[in-house]
Parts: structure tokens; C-alpha cells; sequence
């Protein structure tokens, strides 16, 4: 019983955490068909700001990382401008791909040349670092945090996209564009507003996660297939979704990797294949499927 | 018509002016005995690993400050060929390149095993020696009798290690590795020892490699029961988790000792780890801290040159003496290329290194060397392995293991 709850705990963990760096990709992907695979190096970059504001500028904890998100809003707004503006659309996902993984590349060639290939981290406050004690269970703090952080941000985004005048023309200009620009709803700043929101809930994502994915210039590589796992799983689009992908996800790896550690990742993928095979667009089908 | 009258016009001229600058270049070519020695090092210089080949380089321009470029009339001159990750075909080119078209007389660096291994029989056919600068898997060795090792093995670091930890009266150990080659050697070589010294390993985790959450495996050791736990994983961002998740998931303040080979907190690594890094103990063939002339001569030297010692770790010293291993080399057999002769010279050849005394054994072709046994510990504001433990003479237990 007490392993079972203990699973259960660290499996919620985990997938808040993924939940929290995924949302961002399934709000770009799913609300403005743009497969994103930059979306890595953007919460990479968040983290790197946060690393420096906090190392190299001094700035406690709780002020590097706004500072981090409005500034990866401010350095990926001209991207949008000059670069996705023109791969809008669901007729040019090839185009999509292609130019998002080369401003991957482009990004992590930039990181590594700037910050050098070690690993950085972001420093914890005091009230962040040690354990907090659930039941007989104890979960790092900052886990606990990241949980709760997860939480809000999924009332947060709930109610931003289905209670807000914003939520209403941004779903409207997704369905119809033409029709939506037709009733007098600006669709490009729509489209840029959304695009900042994405970048920003990826930079948050990037700071918050930190502690389960080390920063470095890699990052933005190496963990975009656990981003699109859950988006996949989730159903593009739906926020609601991706938690529960999230969820499912850590819950599963976490219970594979505590019963048959010698599986690795196997459940993982495991869990993909079926879920994916019973629910081909996800939990949550996207409105926009 | 044109064309052909305006090529034989310049094929006149540029013959004209090589005889005029004939005898101004003469002397420039210098004495013809006189030759230059090419060194080939394949190593990462770009991608995720590029810390390993900055540290290569370094330690070799520091040598080379300290020692000169020349031995005897011969200017020894290296030549860098980027890997930036494990694969072995594109190895085997690099080192074709290296030996067919830049003629190079010694092979030198690779960082990891397969690598290491692809160039067995271009060495031969080539008769070349080749320098090993790290990749730390025993079989090496044995693939090619013209392989020499001046770094460490997984074998070399862990059986010291197991039968301290036996001493120590600890009796109940999990050991957790990285599922992949130089984590089961770990464990293999952990278990084979620790069980022969009277202890018991109650579980064997194998990770895998790409693990990002590990508090699963943290709830288990802890379920386990252990008095402490033998970890080994490849440096890098896992590790870095992985030394988190021990202190996050609160094994660290339940009394859990944490004991690993060195690659675990190796230098550039420790400001990331922060004090979850304090009281690991892990076993290794060099620390920065190491107390010795040679050691802060290299340090001071490593600090005017590049300003700064902070990237100088294992795989530095793996290079220095690498370097001076080859300089022996192109002594003993007078600048000649004869792979063979050359590895031969070395056997058995022992000398003070900035790691301490170091021999390379005739047989194995690896240098037994003093291990240390090291704790993560605050010196004067900056994380280091402070050695507290030294075990002289340690050969590579690892090799023909299982012949």
C-alpha cells in the first residue's frame, strides 16, 4: 500500500512537471497549427535567461523567473513577425518542420557559443530546497511547488481560453480565419498574442523544470520528444488534455521504473502506442482536429 | 588558340619566378634529418561533449609550454579531428584521414569505447601507435597490441573503492548504474568484489541511459534497505539529476552514503551539483586538489595560459600523460614510424605524473597508477574532491576478465 502511494505521489510529480513544459507546445500546436519544434529551444532559453538573472545578475529566485518569461515573450516576438508568420496554416507543416528544427539548430549553436556546453543550473531559494512530507511520503519542495504551479496554470489557461473575449476570437479566428477577419477580429495580433503566450508558458516551463532537465545547450534536442509525446497523447489544442496525458505518462513511467527498473523506458512508450491506438487524436480530441 | 599561348605565357612566368625564389626558400626548409612528427588526436570538439576536447587540447598545449615542441631535431605537431559523439564508423574515417592523407605517426584521444575499438585494425595494418586518452572500457587493450591507456578503467577505480567500503564495515549496498557498457562493468566489478569481501549487494538497478526523473529508483533504494549505494553514470546532465534526486528525495539525510567512481563529480561538473555534491565519496585517478609539485606547476601553467583551471579534470591528465608517453615514444625509437617498436619501448616505462607515480604495465598496456579515494568537500569557498585515502599500485583488474 505504501508503494503504491508512494508511486502514485512521485507519478504525479513527474507528469506535472511534463505537463508543465508541454502546455506551451500544445497551445501553438493545437490552437494555431504550427508544429513548433523550436519549442524546446524556447524553454531553453527561458531557463538560460533565469540561470543568468539569478547567477550572473543576482536576482532572487522569485524575480528571474517573470524575468526570464517576459524576455523569451520579447526575444521570440520578432521571430513571429519574420519567420512563423509566413508557416501559418495547415498546408505547410512541411515548412513548418523544416524551418522550426533549423532555428533548433540555430538556437543551440547560439547557447553553446554564448554559455559554453556545461550544465547550468538555476539556484533555489531557501524555501525551495528540502522536503516536504506527505503522508509517509516525502517529495522534494520544489516538486511540490512545481505541482502547484501546474494547477494554476491549468485554471489559468482554462479560463483565459473558454471565459475571456480573447479565448472566444482567438477560437473563432482558429475555425474560420477568413470569417473571423471578416466580423472585424484582428487575426494577426490574435495570432502574435497566442504565439507570445506559447513561448512564454515554454519559457516558464524551461525554469520550472530545470531540476529534472538539467539545463544545457542540448536541452533543446534531447527532450522534444517527451513535448510532443504528451501533446500527441493529450490531443493537440486541449489543455485539459494535456494534463491528463501528463499525468498518465509520469504515472505510468514512474510505476515501470519502480517495479522493472531493467525495462527503462519501455511503459513509457508502451503507454504511448496504446493510448494512441485506442485514441488516435489524443484524450481530448483538439476543437481544431 | 588563345587560351593555350595564355597557359604556356604563365606556366613560363610562375617557372621563372620558383627558380628566382629557389634559393630564398632553401634555407627556410632547413636541414632535411630534421622532420616533422604528426600527432592525429580524434576527439569532441564540438556538440555535447566539447568540454572533453577542450580539455584535451588544453592539457596538450600545456605540455607542449612546458616541454617544447621538439624532441631531439623533430617538431612534434598535433593534429585535431573532431567526433563530437560516440560513432565508431565515422572514427575509423577520421583516423584513415589522419593516417593516409595527413601521413600522422601516432593516433591519439578518442573519449569513448567504441571509438577506441573501430581503430584496431587500421593501427595495425598501419603499424601506429595508438594513445588512448580515455575511453575506459578494459577489452580495449586487447584488441590491438598497439594500444597504450593513460587514463583509468571502471575496473581500476572500482574494485579500490568496494573493498574500502567493505572495510568500513558497510554490509548492505545497492549499487545503480547506467544500463549500458561501462555501467555493468561497474557493477560487475562492484559486485564480484564487494560479495568477495563479506558484504552483500541487495539490489542491482540498471538505469536507462536517457532517465530524467529518478525518483522511482530513489524510492526503491531507500525500500531496499541499504546501508549505502554504489552509483556509476557517464557525466552530464543524468548525473547531475541523479545526484539531485538523492538529496531532493531525502536519502542523503537518512544516512545513506553515496559512493561512485570519480566520473560522477568530476571538476567542471561540481559548481552545477552545488552541495548536493558534498560527502560523495567516489574513487578516482585524479583530483585538481591533488597535493603534489607537479600537480600545481601544471595548475599555475594551465592558469597563465588559458586564464583559468576550472575545466582542468580527469580527462586533462589523460591527455598530459598521453603526450608525454608519445614524446618517449619518438625518442626511443628516434623519430622513426614503427608502431610495434615504439609500444614496445614504453612497456614497463614509470614515471611521476601530475596525478602521481604512474607505470605502464607491459602486459595490459595500461598504466597502473594510485587511486584515490575522494570526498566532495568546501575548499575555500569552491567544491573539490578532497583525497583522504590513497591506494597505490592499482593495475587494471579488468583485464582479460573472463578469459
Amino acid at each position: 500500500m505504501e508503494t503504491m502511494f508512494g508511486i502514485a505521489v512521485d507519478g504525479v510529480a513527474y507528469g506535472m512537471i511534463l505537463f508543465i513544459i508541454s502546455v506551451g507546445l500544445s497551445v501553438t500546436l493545437g490552437l494555431m497549427r504550427v508544429v513548433n519544434l523550436a519549442h524546446g529551444a524556447f524553454a531553453m532559453v527561458g531557463g538560460y535567461i533565469a540561470s543568468y538573472a539569478a547567477q550572473g545578475a543576482g536576482l532572487p529566485y522569485a524575480a528571474a523567473l517573470p524575468v526570464a518569461v517576459v524576455l523569451t515573450v520579447l526575444a521570440t516576438l520578432p521571430l513571429e513577425r519574420l519567420l512563423y508568420r509566413r508557416i501559418y496554416g495547415s498546408a505547410n507543416e512541411l515548412a513548418q518542420v523544416l524551418l522550426t528544427i533549423g532555428l533548433t539548430f540555430v538556437i543551440v549553436a547560439g547557447i553553446n557559443y554564448l554559455f559554453g556546453p556545461t550544465l547550468k543550473r538555476i539556484p533555489l531559494p531557501e524555501l525551495l530546497t528540502g522536503t516536504v512530507q506527505i503522508g509517509s511520503k516525502a517529495i522534494p519542495a520544489h516538486r511540490a511547488f512545481v505541482i502547484v504551479a501546474g494547477g494554476l496554470t491549468l485554471l489559468a489557461l482554462w479560463w483565459l481560453l473558454e471565459r475571456t473575449d480573447f479565448g472566444i476570437r482567438l477560437r473563432a479566428a482558429v475555425d474560420d480565419p477568413a470569417m473571423a477577419a471578416a466580423l472585424g477580429i484582428r487575426t494577426e495580433r490574435l495570432y502574435l498574442a497566442t504565439f507570445a503566450l506559447g513561448s512564454g508558458l515554454a519559457a516558464l516551463g524551461g525554469v520550472l523544470g530545470a531540476e529534472l532537465l538539467p539545463l544545457e545547450p542540448y536541452y533543446a534536442i534531447r527532450y522534444i520528444v517527451l513535448f510532443l509525446a504528451v501533446v500527441a497523447v493529450g490531443g493537440a489544442g486541449s489543455i485539459f488534455g494535456s494534463a491528463a496525458a501528463a499525468l498518465a505518462l509520469g504515472i505510468v513511467d514512474t510505476a515501470g521504473k519502480y517495479l522493472i527498473p531493467s525495462f527503462g523506458e519501455f511503459f513509457f512508450y508502451a503507454a504511448l502506442i496504446l493510448i494512441l491506438f485506442r485514441w488516435p487524436y489524443g484524450f481530448f480530441k483538439g476543437r481544431t482536429a | 588558340m588563345t587560351s593555350t599561348l595564355r597557359t604556356a605565357l604563365l606556366g613560363t612566368a610562375f617557372g621563372l619566378l620558383m627558380a628566382a625564389a629557389g634559393p630564398l626558400l632553401g634555407p627556410l626548409a632547413g636541414p632535411a634529418a630534421a622532420a616533422t612528427i604528426k600527432v592525429g588526436v580524434v576527439a569532441p570538439f564540438s556538440g555535447p561533449f566539447a568540454l572533453v576536447g577542450k580539455t584535451f587540447k588544453e592539457a596538450i598545449e600545456v605540455y607542449q609550454a612546458q616541454h617544447g615542441d621538439k624532441v631531439g631535431d623533430d617538431t612534434v605537431v598535433f593534429i585535431y579531428k573532431d567526433l563530437d559523439q560516440a560513432n565508431p564508423a565515422q572514427s575509423k574515417a577520421l583516423s584513415q584521414e589522419l593516417i593516409v592523407k595527413e601521413k600522422v605517426g601516432y593516433l591519439a584521444g578518442y573519449y569513448f569505447t567504441p571509438d577506441a575499438l573501430a581503430v584496431a585494425p587500421l593501427i595495425d595494418e598501419a603499424n601506429i601507435p595508438c594513445v588512448i586518452f580515455n575511453a575506459a572500457t578494459s577489452a580495449i587493450t586487447e584488441k590491438s597490441p598497439r594500444y597504450v591507456r593513460t587514463s583509468f578503467t571502471l575496473w581500476q577505480n572500482t574494485v579500490p573503492l568496494a573493498e574500502h567500503m567493505a572495510k568500513q564495515g558497510i554490509r548492505k549496498v545497492v549499487s545503480a548504474v547506467s544500463d549500458y557498457g561501462p555501467g555493468i562493468d561497474g557493477e560487475t566489478a562492484f559486485k564480484t568484489t564487494f560479495e568477495k569481501n563479506g558484504g552483500t549487494v541487495v539490489d542491482t538497478i540498471r538505469m536507462p541511459l536517457k532517465s530524467t526523473d529518478f525518483a522511482p529508483f530513489m524510492q526503491r533504494i531507500r525500500d531496499s534497505g541499504a546501508e549505502a549505494i554504489y552509483a556509476f553514470l557517464p557525466a552530464g546532465p543524468t548525473t547531475l539529476a541523479f545526484a539531485k534526486a538523492f538529496a531532493d528525495n531525502g536519502l542523503k539525510d537518512a544516512g545513506i552514503k553515496f559512493f561512485g567512481p570519480g566520473d560522477l563529480t568530476q571538476e567542471p561538473d561540481l559548481p552545477t551539483l552545488g552541495d548536493a555534491a558534498l560527502g560523495i565519496t567516489t574513487s578516482f585517478n585524479y583530483s585538481r586538489a591533488h597535493d603534489s609539485a607537479l600537480n600545481k606547476t601544471f595548475l599555475a601553467k594551465h592558469k597563465e595560459m588559458f586564464g583559468s583551471t576550472d575545466s582542468v579534470t580527469f580527462s586533462s591528465v589523460g591527455a598530459y600523460d598521453g603526450v608525454h608517453v608519445i614524446y618517449q615514444m619518438i625518442k626511443n625509437t628516434g623519430g622513426k614510424s614503427d608502431g610495434a617498436k615504439a609500444v614496445d619501448s614504453v612497456k614497463g616505462m614509470s614515471w611521476e605524473s601530475p596525478r602521481g607515480p604512474l607505470t605502464i604495465d607491459p602486459q595490459s598496456r595500461h598504466v597502473t597508477q594510485t587511486i584515490y579515494l575522494r570526498t566532495v568537500e568546501k575548499v575555500d569557498g569552491k567544491l573539490e574532491n578532497v583525497e583522504k585515502v590513497a591506494f597505490e599500485k592499482q593495475p587494471d583488474y579488468g583485464y582479460k576478465v573472463g578469459k
